[in-house]
């Protein structure tokens, strides 16, 4: 039992790491970005390609993931995604969704539709039993492991950055109120666009760690595409920590779910995102009096 | 002065000209019924072209005429699919009674889900929607003794229409029956849509608060219109599964959705024929590029999104416009 909730932590906070981003570009840009799963994804193809034909080290591989993502994010939100802003949300779905399926189909083309084998280091590999009892049994795989502590830390960082920084500050000023924000010297966009990257970034980095769990392929964005969306819609765009605990439940509730009842499969986080979204349509953790 | 004595009558007879068929109309419906006559050949593409014209008019019901962001109609077009051809299997293979079953099924599901579409934002019906389609999709997905799981529904046999016209191989009845349930259903809508019962939709859609403000009542039109163009979607599906004599899996799929919200989006939302326009446009491209890249077909599509919004539809179907609009933009620039 101790062992599904330790699966569930590990996937919910891979979840958490790769949607974000996108909670960040929704709840502070007012902007639907249905391709964020396509920046996941190459996060995740880059990671295995550096190390199927260059020998890169797994761990190298990460940060060169989240750096080229970041980047690929910047360039694609200075060329493109900038000019969508102030359109409606109907152009932004369709805008979005276009560069997903040509996410979708370019992978395909270059990479093949099979599913890509990631191949852990040793010293991720291999699990520890800790207690094997009856009920109380917890095996940690190692991966899980360092995934829950890659994650963990980076979610402290994020929250220190956004709440002790200078950049930190500038970033709420411009989201509560960028005119204002504009008018104090802040320059708006170029925090937009900086915050835009780092999303994309960890994007890439969530798909680079997550390549073992979830499995990649050209599907990848708009599978997941849809669990990313419940965990921003469930958690609220307004804090960091909503997304968090939206993740984590949601990620324990699916890793219960399908193991408990497999016959139902993910009918269970559906049900509950709708469900939940009913009761809370402006998501399940914000904050009294905010948007 | 005279004028301004006859306004009710004037307001009258102009809400009533959006309603009537102009001269070219019952032209081109002509024409559409007697292509698979002229074209024998392509009677079977003329027949999904019916049916994707009728989901998007669906969909521009709700779209166009209440603003609501839907990304999971397919659920409706899947139900209605799924619904005919498990009734035309279990209970009686006559295609009308069929489809009436079809598209109750998806009206009482299309009841259900109004409810949810009633609070929150863009993005918590865009995501409800979505859920729903995708639930759905799980469902038939893992009810396989019931649909056939992943491999579909197969081995669906329609009986012949109205006891004597049997589906042919080729289509013709098929395209013949599409089409008068499209028209049926879309002279209806837009009757509907010009009454001034359709005209308070409007109002919602441009400015929810004023119309609760002069007493309509909003909730109550959102979830009937979306009651109503979930019926219309549910009667697609039925067609599609009658047709073709199966149901698979990718009738739930987010690229239908997709796929019929581009439509509407290339015919233009809010006039009903925005969809069919889309329909016809859409089809014929996904022909001429599957033809050439069958596999890659999702990029090009995707291109075509992308230069879409970006560009802007009104300038991208009259080209023209676009050279002075951006000699405009530059000499701004400058």
């Amino acid at each position: 039992m101790l062992t599904i909730l330790f699966d569930g932590i590990a996937y919910g906070m891979l979840l958490f790491i790769l949607a974000v981003g996108l909670s960040v570009t929704m709840g502070l840009m007012n902007f639907i970005n249905l391709a964020h799963g396509a920046f996941a994804m190459a996060g995740g193809y880059l990671t295995v390609v550096l190390m199927q034909r260059f020998d890169v080290p797994f761990l190298l591989c990460l940060p060169l993931a989240f750096v080229a993502t970041a980047l690929l994010g910047a360039v694609l939100e200075r060329t493109l995604y900038r000019h969508m802003y102030n359109k409606p949300h109907l152009d932004q779905v369709l805008f979005s969704i276009g560069l997903a399926f040509m996410s979708v189909a370019s992978v395909d083309y270059w990479m093949g539709s099979q599913q890509q084998i990631m191949q852990l280091p040793d010293g991720l590999r291999g699990r520890t039993e800790l207690w094997t009892g009856e009920v109380f049994e917890l095996g940690m795989g190692h991966y899980r492991l360092f995934i829950i502590a890659v994650c963990a830390a980076l979610t402290v960082g994020l929250q220190f950055v956004l709440a002790k920084t200078r950049f930190g500050s500038r970033l709420r000023a411009s989201v509560d109120d960028a005119r204002v924000a504009a008018g104090l010297g802040i320059r708006v966009n170029l925090i937009f666009a900086a915050t835009f990257a780092v999303g994309s970034g960890l994007a890439g980095l969530g798909g680079a760690l997550g390549a073992e769990v979830l499995g990649l392929d050209p599907t990848f964005p708009l599978k997941f595409m849809v669990y990313f969306l419940i965990v921003v819609a469930v958690g609220g765009t307004s804090s960091i920590s909503g997304p968090l605990w939206a993740a984590l439940l949601l990620g324990i509730a699916d890793v219960a779910g399908k193991y408990y009842m497999p016959k139902l499969g993910s009918f269970i986080v559906y049900s509950l995102m709708i469900a939940i979204l009913i009761w809370r349509p402006q998501g399940l953790f914000v904050r009294k009096g905010g948007r | 002065m005279k004028k301004f004595l006859n306004a009710p009558l004037d307001a009258r007879t102009q809400l009533l000209s959006t309603v009537r068929m102009r001269g070219w109309e019952p032209l081109i419906w002509l024409l559409a019924f007697a292509l698979p006559l002229l074209v024998p050949g392509h009677a079977l593409i003329v027949n999904e072209v019916a049916i994707v014209a009728l989901f998007a008019v669906s969909l521009d019901l709700v779209l166009g005429y209440t603003g609501i962001v839907s990304l999971g109609h397919a659920a409706f077009l899947g139900l209605g699919a799924y619904a005919s051809a498990l009734f035309a299997k279990h209970v009686m293979p006559d295609p009308l009674v069929g489809l009436l079953f079809g598209m109750g099924c998806a009206t009482l599901l299309g009841a259900l889900c109004s409810l949810t579409i009633l609070r929150g934002t863009d993005l918590t019906r865009l995501m409800v929607t979505l859920g729903m389609a995708l639930i759905l999709m799980e469902l038939a997905n893992k009810l396989d003794w019931l649909t056939g799981g992943s491999d579909g529904l197969q081995g669906v046999m329609m009986g012949p229409l109205l006891g004597r016209f049997e589906f042919d191989l080729y289509g013709q009845t098929a395209a013949w029956y599409s089409l008068t349930v499209l028209l049926v259903l879309f002279v209806l809508a837009r009757r509907w849509v010009n009454s001034p019962w359709g005209a308070t939709l409007m109002a919602v859609r441009d400015n929810p608060l004023r119309a609760m403000a002069i007493g309509i009542p909003v909730h109550n039109r959102l979830a009937v219109v979306y009651t109503v163009a979930a019926a219309l979607a549910g009667a697609a599906g039925a067609l599609m599964a009658q047709t073709t004599g199966f149901a698979s899996l990718d009738v739930f799929a987010l690229e239908r959705s997709a796929d019929v919200m581009l439509m509407l989006v290339i015919g233009g939302v809010g006039w009903l024929y925005g969809g069919v326009v889309g329909a016809v446009v859409f089809k014929l491209m996904h022909d001429v590029i599957a033809g050439i890249t069958p596999q890659y077909w999702t990029f090009w599509i995707g291109l075509f999104l992308v230069v879409l919004v970006m560009v802007g539809r009104e300038r991208l179907i009259r080209p023209w416009l676009w050279f002075g609009r951006s000699a405009d933009h530059k000499g701004g620039a400058q």
